[in-house]
């Protein structure tokens, strides 16, 4: 930690902060909105063969809350190679 | 060998036996008790076996595995941890008896890991400590707040612990016919040779052999009738086709002659004991029973369409208004009690850095994705089975599964017009259990495969007692013996002191869960509304705002609870109801209430000290595998790294 600036601290914060900001507010459209609140309306259309709405709340939401976890894994990660953090317990 | 190697292997020789005791079962005819034998001795004894090569006596080993358990393991560990008899045996019955309102657990138990990675799990592995206590500790300094986290980890995982107990003792006792109460201890051997001897690090290989036992079985039964049926092994993707096919069923009963004569006569049921607890003079016991009775015959009374005009059934429908509310706001009390319960959280002190936290989590809900994903498959094959093959049958020629599993008691086929055929209303469900359990016969399958089953469900209740059981033993021993009531304590004795609480911890469980309180079910609902209304605000503003205080996490803590329990307690016992909402559903007043007051009274008092404040931006930025704080038990940095 030593190792990082100022600058680059709240730089690196604030990436965070906005990718954290993005996940949440796709998680709560996709839980509370689309599976819930909407889902009555989307049942009328029919996704491979299931209304939708209950697609929604039954698969969809949840392949996407695990998309969700490995793209925050796989940016964060990014984010502290390009800020050189190297963890001495990286195996 | 490679540890990728080790299970693989292991997952090899499971499905070989599994498969040798299939053709026994074939061709030498092997009884169904022999099957459930063999499946509990084995699984039970790789359990032992794990437990005894990973023994160790390491602090460092004991508490978090040494830090040093791979992303990949530690998510199927967590897996485990996390899916329960509850996930693995009840989830799929509630859904196909509850339809659309039963997603909010599905959505429920999984976005909850969404809030986990984001706000607490990399941040609580690069803080590092061995509890989540410690955290509260450390960050909120003193022993007030540490001790709030104690008491409410224990309340939370006890309740959690007596219902996984009851689950062993019930698989065990149906499926080799011991008595239940003997069933319990027996499951108990399992969890004691592990947690015992090897803490976190046994508890962890233990966990991931558990896990590929329980998908496994999950998967089979499930993939088998979707090939059966439409020739494709992905239930995921046919089951679209059975929804629409239920729904027209459920029209047709709604509007069948027959099937309104008999619901008719389950009405008339119901109001007759209704009438009858309304005239009084029944004693406390016999009252008891006439509303079990009269729930019954209400719920058998009720069409699976809404009116006769609907062209959408019950299963399908959206609720609105109260019930949408209701469905959103379990949604969201699942949520953030998935994210903050304590037994779950702790798993991810054991892995060696935050990257590998972070990519944890990760493969942690991809492992519990595959089960949830499949439980809505589950039910609406279980409906369809219904439907196709009950509904309209002869009385005197019930399908096999049907003879199979009526003594169970979980269901009853009561013909109750006397017309000598099945109706749906005459299909009596006491408890939808039998959905999973009694699925491989539904499908026509051997009975090993309900041995499998079994065995899934028992590893399923097992692997989260263990964990369970660790957190509890670690709450008293770690976060109050050694660092409240003797910190010079030698660590020979504070092991010694775990693992005598463990066992006593176990056997306590076991002896509440022989009284078979029915409560017990309830209350582990409850249990996730009061981890989130408690925990999760503490720990999230404690990463996220340098500025949170003593005072304010104190003071949160407790409204939060207060605030949930007043309400759980009032809406079950004492009619009292904010917005109609659920008694289960709780922390969605509490959990506001708990931040708002760590923000309000954080502000009103003193801010924390400049240490603490450094603290927290130090949890910001991952620098190395190891604690930031002073290792908890004083001694160099924690070895196990690697």
């Amino acid at each position: 930690m030593a190792d990082l600036t100022e600058e680059q601290r709240k730089s690196y914060w604030r990436y965070n902060i906005r990718l954290t900001a993005t996940l949440l507010i796709i998680w709560f459209v996709v839980t509370y909105l689309i599976s819930g609140l909407w889902a009555g309306w989307l049942n009328q259309f029919v996704f491979l063969g299931f209304p939708l709405g209950y697609y929604m709340a039954a698969q969809g939401s949840l392949a996407i809350f695990v998309i969700e976890i490995a793209v925050y894994a796989y940016l964060m990660n990014n984010l502290d190679r390009k800020y050189g953090i190297n963890e001495g317990g990286e195996v | 060998m490679s540890l990728g190697k080790i299970f693989g292997l292991y997952t090899l020789s499971f499905l070989g036996v599994t498969i040798l005791i299939g053709i026994a079962e074939q061709l030498f005819g092997l009884p169904n008790r022999w099957i459930g034998w063999i499946f509990i001795g084995l699984s039970l004894g790789i359990y032992i076996v794990i437990g005894i090569i990973t023994r160790t006596s390491n602090p460092d080993q004991y508490y978090v595995a040494g830090r040093g358990v791979p992303a990949v393991f530690n998510g199927m560990a967590t897996g485990s941890d996390w899916m329960s008899a509850a996930s693995f045996i009840s989830m799929a019955g509630a859904l196909s008896a509850q339809g659309f309102a039963g997603l909010a657990y599905v959505m429920g138990w999984t976005g909850g890991y969404l809030l986990l990675a984001v706000f607490l799990g990399p941040y609580l592995r690069q803080f590092g400590a061995y509890t989540i206590p410690d955290f509260l500790g450390a960050r909120y300094g003193g022993n007030f707040a540490r001790a709030i986290g104690v008491i409410a980890a224990i309340a939370c995982s006890f309740t959690y612990l007596i219902a996984q107990v009851t689950g062993v003792g019930l698989i065990v006792s149906r499926f080799i016919g011991l008595p239940f109460e003997v069933g319990v201890f027996v499951g108990l051997i399992g969890v004691l040779f592990c947690s015992v001897l090897g803490g976190m690090r046994s508890v962890t290989w233990t966990q991931v052999a558990q896990y590929i036992i329980l998908i496994v079985s999950y998967l089979v039964p499930v993939v088998y009738l979707s090939y059966q049926l439409f020739a494709i092994p992905i239930p995921e993707l046919t089951y679209g086709r059975l929804l629409q096919t239920n729904n027209t069923k459920a029209i047709e009963i709604t509007r069948d002659a027959r099937e309104k004569e008999t619901r008719a006569l389950w009405a008339k049921e119901a109001e007759q004991a209704n009438a009858k607890i309304k005239a009084g003079g029944v004693d406390e016991a016999t009252a008891e029973k006439l509303k079990a009775a009269a729930r019954l015959a209400t719920q058998q009374a009720t069409a699976p369409a809404a009116s006769d005009d609907a062209t959408v059934g019950r299963y399908l429908t959206v609720p609105s208004g109260v019930g949408m509310w209701n469905f959103l706001a379990l949604t969201f009390c699942l949520m953030v009690g998935t994210a903050g319960l304590p037994h779950i959280l702790t798993r991810y002190y054991t892995t060696p850095s935050v990257r590998q936290a972070r990519t944890s989590v990760a493969w942690s809900l991809f492992f519990i994705f595959l089960l949830y994903f499949t439980a809505p498959a589950y039910a609406a094959f279980a409906r369809f089975a219904i439907y196709a093959r009950l509904v309209g049958t002869q009385i005197a020629e019930l399908p096999s599964w049907i003879t199979l599993w009526q003594p169970a008691g979980l269901f009853e086929v009561i013909d109750k017009n006397g017309d000598g055929v099945v109706q749906w209303a005459d299909f009596v469900v006491k408890s939808t259990d039998f959905v999973v359990l009694s699925m491989p016969e539904v499908a026509g399958l051997p009975f090993v495969i309900t041995g499998l089953v079994m065995a899934g469900g028992l590893a399923a209740a097992l692997s989260t007692a263990d964990g369970l059981l660790l957190t509890i033993a670690n709450a008293f021993s770690h976060d109050l013996y050694y660092k409240v009531i003797d910190p010079q304590a030698s660590l020979t004795k504070r092991l010694t002191i775990t693992k005598i609480l463990l066992v006593a911890t176990a056997l306590v469980a076991a002896w509440v869960a022989t009284f078979r309180v029915a409560i017990i079910v309830e209350l582990v609902a409850w249990a996730f509304s009061l981890a989130g209304a408690s925990f999760f605000p503490a720990l999230v503003m404690g990463i996220w705002w340098k500025r949170a205080n003593k005072a304010g996490a104190c003071a949160g803590m407790i409204a939060g609870l207060a605030v949930t329990a007043y309400y759980m307690i009032g809406s079950r016992f004492y009619d009292v109801s904010w917005f109609g909402t659920q008694t289960i559903a709780s922390a969605v007043f509490g959990l506001p209430v708990g931040f708002l007051t760590i923000w309000i009274v954080s502000l009103l008092t003193e801010a924390p000290s400049q240490s603490v404040q450094d603290l927290v931006a130090s949890v910001r930025y991952p620098q190395s595998g190891q604690a930031i704080t002073n290792d908890p038990l004083g001694r160099g940095a924690p070895a196990g790294a690697r």
